[in-house]
């Protein structure tokens, strides 16, 4: 099984859940988060102070999958959210020792 | 005290009531939203409070002896007698203070209505240069102590007959003559530039020095935490001015009308001045720019608006719109911690607005041929409130600072004097778990629930 952790543009959030959707995926979990990449951070200015804002609001996306389906998953996600400006994320794959399904007690695969 | 006949004018009575309650909305919750919406979102209750808790200590000092101190008839000099009508004792039903002809009798309790709402925001005023750090107790000492010996005084002083005014014996009298009792050149102060802005501005500059700067002043970002309050504050403090300035006249007459046409031209193109200098400077025109510019104005104007033409009134504003905009940036420069530019914004309007009256004034300024004496005049008053002001506040808080102490701990202040000094938080952005008890609330029975209450401890 594998993790694939997506930090995404907020605003693509909908159309990569939709992309998701469409191959198959049940579940996923989503979080807002702060960072930055290459892009660093931008500047605001109130009354003549410039304040630098070093991390820029990002959602992360993470979705548990079979070990087959993560390369697939990755270009999913790669394709919806992707509007080739600076600041598009990035998606990573890590693997996963054990899943287990809280209601039923279902271990491994069966509980993704 | 004119004589005047002896029925009401009620046109009047029910104007200086509703001034007086619009000059009320300026402080809260104007000023407290202006102020709130302008600190972090850790004090903005603390930012909020010290507008409201001016409020209630004030107006309470002002029923029992402000009034007397500063509009009393037994001149002591630089104050009236506070016994005279302590408690708002022998008020007069008929009270007639400029002495118009027919009209304009009001009842002395409503003009002091008018003038408590001046106090009260005045002392306001004051507590955005020390935003953040300030213990609640000692804000609530300072109040009525400042009040007393700096801000009554003042105001008796211009408005009350004392040496800063228009009577024959003031300075202004004996410097260039009187005639009848009356100062030939009168300094201009319609509605409160020395005695309210240049008076809270100074003493906001001497308490952000005693006091000290923020934890991390200069170096780590203190943004506004929200800025749609400012815009909402900005906006109520602005319709309560026309209270604060036309009221002043204490009639709904021509100069009243004229003020509010002044109040608006002056402000409007204050705002276009601030964004002005901000888009030049800084790239970019901002909200806090056109609130900030929009309260620069109505300081300028508020001394100059019963003297100056509109069109002066908007020469007037664009350059305090202007001035305001670089001089906030004065406390990076010097180190001053005015956290929310009460010396930027209504000590340098605020002087700006008294000398700028007596350069605009139609009848007397120097723009307009009256020669250079208003002028002096104007700069004599502005000045003798700066220094009466400062050593007053100083001498304040030097003492404040010795017994109670003015700040909280650092440890406080970091996490958000909120928390400790009111036990609130304004805004509940997560659940945090917990359980809930106190004064008012019976101790919950020792029952199962407390297996249930295991849900929500530690939950983060």
């Amino acid at each position: 099984m594998k993790l694939v952790t997506a930090i995404i543009k907020p605003h693509q959030l909908d159309e990569v859940k939709e992309a998701l959707e469409a191959f198959g995926i049940q579940g996923m979990t989503v979080s807002e988060a702060q960072g930055y990449g290459r892009q660093r951070g931008h500047s605001e200015v109130y009354r003549g102070a410039e304040y630098t804002v070093d991390f820029v609001p990002k959602t992360r996306l993470e979705v548990l999958v079979d070990d087959m389906d993560a390369s697939s998953v990755v270009d999913v996600v790669l394709k919806a959210a992707q509007t080739g400006r600076i600041g598009d994320g990035k998606v990573w794959v890590t693997a996963v020792e054990d899943v287990a399904r809280v209601r039923t007690g279902e271990r491994g695969v069966e509980a993704i | 005290m004119a004589e005047a006949a002896e029925t009401l004018d009620y046109a009047s009575t029910g104007f200086v009531i509703i001034c007086a309650s619009l000059v009320l909305l300026m402080t809260t919750p104007g000023l407290a939203l202006f102020y709130g919406g302008l600190t972090r979102a850790k004090s903005v209750l603390n930012m909020m409070m010290m507008s409201f808790g001016a409020m209630g200590v004030v107006g309470v000092v002002y029923i029992l002896w402000g009034y007397s101190m500063s509009f009393g008839t037994e001149n002591l000099g630089v104050i009236a007698n506070p016994f005279q009508k302590f408690g708002l004792a022998h008020m007069e039903p008929i009270y007639n203070s400029f002495g118009y002809e027919g009209y304009g009798n009001i009842p002395e309790l409503a003009f002091v209505a008018f003038q408590l709402t001046f106090a009260v925001i005045t002392v306001a005023l004051i507590s955005g240069a020390v935003a953040d750090r300030v213990k609640f107790s000692t804000w609530l000492v300072f109040a009525p102590i400042w009040v007393t010996f700096a801000y009554f005084p003042i105001a008796h002083m211009v408005w009350g007959g004392g040496i800063l005014g228009a009577a024959g014996n003031s300075i202004s009298g004996v410097l260039f003559g009187a005639t009848d009792g009356a100062a030939d050149v009168a300094p201009i102060d319609f509605a409160g530039g020395t005695v309210v802005h240049i008076n809270a501005g100074m003493a906001g500059l001497v308490l952000a020095l005693v006091v000290g700067t923020r934890v991390g002043f200069g170096k780590i970002p203190m943004r506004p935490h929200n800025v749609p309050l400012v815009m909402i504050g900005a906006g109520l403090l602005w319709f309560g001015w026309f209270g604060f300035n036309a009221g002043s006249e204490l009639a709904p007459d021509g100069t009243a009308a004229l003020v509010w046409v002044n109040t608006t031209a002056a402000t409007c193109a204050a705002m276009i001045g601030w964004l002005l200098v901000e888009k030049l400077r800084d790239g970019h025109a901002t909200s806090v720019g056109a609130a900030s510019g929009v309260v620069a104005g109505l300081v300028a104007i508020t001394p100059a608006c019963g003297a100056l033409s509109p069109v002066g009134s908007i020469i007037l504003g664009v350059v305090a719109g202007g001035l305001s905009a670089l001089a906030v940036g004065l406390k990076y420069r010097f180190g001053f911690d005015d956290s929310l530019d009460v010396v930027g914004v209504h000590l340098v309007a605020g002087l700006w607005g008294t000398i700028g009256a007596g350069l605009l004034a139609t009848s007397t300024g120097l723009f307009y041929g009256g020669g250079i004496r208003q002028t002096i005049v104007q700069v004599i008053v502005a000045l003798a409130t700066v220094v009466i002001s400062g050593v007053v506040t100083l001498v304040i808080a030097l003492a404040l600072k010795a017994t109670m102490g003015w700040r909280v701990s650092e440890d406080v202040e970091v996490s958000g004097i909120d928390q400790d000094e009111h036990a609130e938080s304004a805004y509940e952005l997560a659940t945090r778990g917990g359980r809930i008890g106190g004064a008012s609330v019976p101790a919950p029975a020792r029952t199962n629930v407390s297996d249930q209450s295991h849900d929500l401890e530690g939950a983060k």
